[in-house]
């Protein structure tokens, strides 16, 4: 953790004043203010959507701000580009990295600033200096490695030296940790604390709060576009930080009432599959889920969970085994007729399989369902009662902003794409429900709602299957936890008593090493 | 400024753009080949607008074009492409002209016998690559290039079969019967003076005006589109999508079909034989190109391309070459290509305007 012991006027390294960004009507960033000094680790909390994102554009020079002003070391400044933002020391490390996969490690870092003798780029020391760099902040990196060969947290580090190497003094992390496993979200913290100890600060975009209680100093809530407070960290704990962010008291405890588990709904009995390198990955697994009980599928990333749902929704034929619904056979069929037999799912990847980005919300609301009255008859389409049914599921699931049953879905935040999908599929009353990391990338405010939606079809007598690589939601959620493990169930705890040691160490493949 | 923004935002905008600096740069050619931009320009716009024959012809060039194009742009919009446009025109033509030239049939039943065989048949040649695509995994376009030559050299060699050749040698087929064309009747005609009129333009706008409404408006065209925009993400919400691309090339096919349809019974009467590809299937690519892949604007693209090419047929009477035609739509196309370039440019300058 930076320490920050000069709060005067002369350790100010970056001053967002009265900050306004519109486009158009649309009103992002409504006077914000920001103040940053040497050395600090400085949060930028808010919900998905709030203008955590458009004010960082504002500060590294992507977007001109409508109004306001922006302080570097004291000086006013205006970027018209974000080369003008890294010549004055400010550089962004942007959630989706901007790296070229071909191309080696140094390669990477020094593009667009490349040291040259004569005519040709000069290697040997662009190597030296990025070696360099990679000692001083602890951020080891093979400097000759392929970019498409290395770890996304290994790409993030290439990100970042990428920023120290034009000359940052201020960092902006944008969301840095969404897609890094625990181990390396650690050898960030590590880099950051590196980082500020060389008096360098660091502005970090984040809605997870653990994150900002564990590294930064000072945090700058924003809500809906507006300033709302800059508080000190160690001043304030967990809950406060996320009823600031979403404007209300949050609930972390997810509320179930009590409930017995009717009949088997999903059956599956030995399932042999294959990964799409040919190799076997589910290996005679089985699992059931009942009426009335959610049942949390916890295990580490790549051992089976995700070839396991392809193969319940269709998308992946098996090799062996049984998968029935309500003792109806759907192994191996088609993703048509698995979700005509009770099957809905809220899939992993909302991007890619959840939703069609080109197309309107209101067209991906009815994506199973268009073929069939009101939405259509005879094959023509019925605009209206597609845009009814769109304006009813986005009042009753917070669809934001509203009126925008017409916009292509590409254009919402991650948190309101995905109510979208939730909508959809809640909606769709099937009897068994599939939830993959439902809230993978959300904020507190959204996780509490999907948290809900799940929750609320338990209780309606449906089964849930909730698979997510978030152990946290799993305990809190499932009425019985299975740990998958090298492509077969090794363990099963009811939710209440789970204990996270033990499920680790089921998850690990329960080997005794100490 | 919303309204200026709105006018910044639409393609339209964007090709008018493109059209200019392609008559621009047509122009800086013509002058390196010594001649008067003004002369060779004002007998394109005289020999399309100077009588109102010309006008006919104009569209009766286009009729074929704007059928290519909107199979090219109904590709597009599916999530295919449909560089085969000119393999599927061709034997559209050949099948309507050889039913054309073997049956002998009252017009009521001919014509309609001809028009539907040629989309058939471009509907089938297309459909061929579209199964070799989802069982094989074969990339269309490859297969599509392949088919292209295939029904070139296949209509080369029906051409000179003994039945439909032409009979005391030339290198065409016979001409097709009375009965199977497409011509306005014969009063129509002599009162517009222009032997060739024909019902192509109003199949074709027809043809334009369906495929928008499928496009827009139907089922099949939702489900077509979401395959096209994101076959994942359609496959997961159960739509089968394999049969999705076979539909949509099967309908892409079918149009480029008919325009060789139209282009036989209506214009030509016969085929020839040919040295290398006619091109209409690719200048169905540029028809699509200049109207945004939207069946309207392929009736406009068509329009356009028609009058270039007839216009530019007479350009020889000024001494100018006609290729310069070609250079001017490879430079629309060219603007049209970037024309993000432009968007940002002017993005760019209003945005200044307003700061100040």
């Amino acid at each position: 953790m930076g320490k920050v012991s000069h709060m005067d006027e002369s350790q100010v390294v970056v001053c967002m004043k009265d900050i306004v960004k519109k486009f158009g009507d649309f009103t992002a960033n409504d006077h914000i203010n920001l103040t940053v000094h040497k050395g600090e680790v400085h949060a930028i909390l808010g919900e998905n959507g709030a203008g955590k994102s458009t004010m960082m554009n504002v500060l590294c020079g992507l977007y001109k701000p409508t109004s306001g002003q922006i302080l570097i070391n004291g000086k006013e400044v205006q970027f018209s580009s974000p080369k003008d933002a890294i010549d004055i020391g400010i550089g962004m490390v942007h959630q989706h990295f901007m790296l070229i996969p071909p191309f080696s490690v140094a390669d990477n870092i020094i593009l667009g600033v490349e040291p040259v003798k004569g005519l040709v780029v000069d290697h040997k020391t662009a190597r030296e200096k990025v070696l360099e760099l990679s000692e001083r902040y602890g951020m080891k990196v093979d400097p000759d490695a392929k970019v498409e060969d290395i770890s996304v947290g290994m790409q993030q580090r290439v990100e970042i030296l990428k920023v120290l190497y034009r000359g940052a003094d201020t960092l902006i992390l944008d969301e840095p940790t969404a897609s890094l496993t625990p181990q390396e979200i650690e050898g960030l913290m590590e880099i950051i604390e590196n980082l500020t100890a060389d008096g360098k600060s660091v502005i970090l975009i984040t809605h997870k709060l653990k994150e900002i209680t564990a590294c930064a100093d000072c945090c700058t809530i924003i809500r809906q576009g507006k300033y709302i407070r800059t508080v000190k960290v160690d001043e304030v704990n967990e809950n406060e930080l996320a009823a600031m962010m979403v404007g209300r008291d949050v609930n972390f405890k997810v509320e179930k009432k009590e409930m017995t588990p009717g009949e088997i709904v999903l059956e599956v009995k030995g399932i042999h599959a294959k990964d799409y390198r040919d190799v076997e990955i589910l290996r005679g697994l089985n699992l059931s889920v009942r009426r009335g009980e959610i049942v949390g599928l916890a295990g580490v990333d790549g051992n089976g969970q995700t070839e396991l749902v392809e193969v319940l929704t269709g998308l992946r034929r098996a090799e062996s085994g049984e998968v029935k619904v309500l003792g109806k056979d759907v192994f191996n069929k088609t993703p048509r007729e698995t979700f005509e037999s009770g099957i809905s799912s809220i899939p992993a990847d909302r991007q890619k399989h959840g939703l069609i980005l080109d197309f309107s919300n209101e067209d991906n609301l009815i994506l199973q369902h268009f073929e069939e009255e009101p939405y259509s008859s005879k094959g023509i389409l019925n605009r209206k009662a597609i845009r009814e049914h769109a304006t009813e599921l986005a009042d009753k699931f917070d669809i934001r902003p509203r009126g925008s049953e017409g916009a292509l879905a590409g254009t919402l935040s991650g948190g309101n794409q995905q109510k979208v999908i939730i909508a959809r599929e809640v909606t769709n009353d099937k009897d068994l429900l599939i939830a993959v990391n439902p809230t993978r990338g959300l904020d507190v405010g959204a996780i509490e709602f999907v948290h809900k939606y799940l929750v609320e079809q338990r209780n309606k007598n449906r089964a849930v299957l909730l698979v997510s690589f978030e152990l946290d939601e799993i305990m809190s959620l499932s009425d019985r936890i299975e740990v998958i493990f090298d492509g077969q169930i090794t363990g099963s705890v009811p939710g209440k008593d789970a204990d996270e040691k033990e499920l680790g160490f089921m998850m690990a493949g329960g080997k005794k090493d100490e | 400024m919303n309204k200026k923004k709105s006018i910044l935002d639409s393609n339209v905008f964007y090709t008018m753009i493109a059209i200019v600096v392609g008559f621009i740069i047509g122009a800086v050619f013509l002058m390196i080949a010594g001649i008067s931009p003004a002369v060779a320009y004002g007998k394109l716009i005289s020999s399309v607008f100077g009588k109102p024959k010309y006008l006919i012809w104009t569209l009766i060039y286009a009729s074929p074009l704007i059928f290519t194009g909107l199979s090219v742009a109904f590709s597009f919009r599916t999530g295919v492409f449909n560089i085969g446009a000119e393999g599927q025109f061709v034997v559209g033509a050949l099948t309507a002209c050889s039913l054309g030239i073997l049956l002998d049939l009252p017009a009521w039943i001919h014509v309609p016998l001809c028009v539907i065989a040629a989309a058939l048949a471009g509907g089938i040649w297309s459909l061929i690559v579209g199964i070799l695509k989802v069982k094989r995994g074969i990339h269309e376009v490859l297969s599509f290039i392949m088919f292209n030559w295939i029904a070139f050299y296949l209509s080369n060699y029906v051409v000179n079969l003994e039945v439909i050749h032409k009979e005391g040698g030339g290198e065409a087929t016979k001409d097709v019967l009375a009965s199977s064309r497409l011509l306005f009747p014969e009063s129509l005609r002599t009162l517009l003076d222009c032997s060739a009129a024909n019902w192509g333009i109003v199949l074709a706008v027809a043809a334009a005006v369906l495929i928008w409404v499928i496009i827009e408006k139907t089922t099949l065209g939702y489900k077509l589109k979401a395959v096209g925009f994101n076959s994942s993400g359609a496959l997961y919400a159960g739509i089968n999508a394999d049969a999705s691309v076979l539909t949509a090339l099967g309908i892409s096919g079918a149009l480029a079909g008919l325009g060789g349809a139209v282009q036989i019974l209506g214009m030509s009467g016969r085929l020839s034989q040919f040295a290398g590809q006619e091109g209409f299937g690719f200048e169905g690519i540029t028809v699509a190109l200049i109207g945004s892949s939207s069946p309207i604007g392929c009736i406009f693209a068509g329009l356009f391309y028609g009058a270039m090419k007839y216009g530019g047929s007479k350009l020889s009477i000024v001494k100018a070459p006609s290729e310069v035609v070609d250079i001017i739509m490879g430079c629309v196309i060219l603007f049209i290509a970037i024309s993000q370039i432009f968007r940002v440019l002017f993005g760019s300058i209003l945005k200044k305007k307003e700061g100040n």
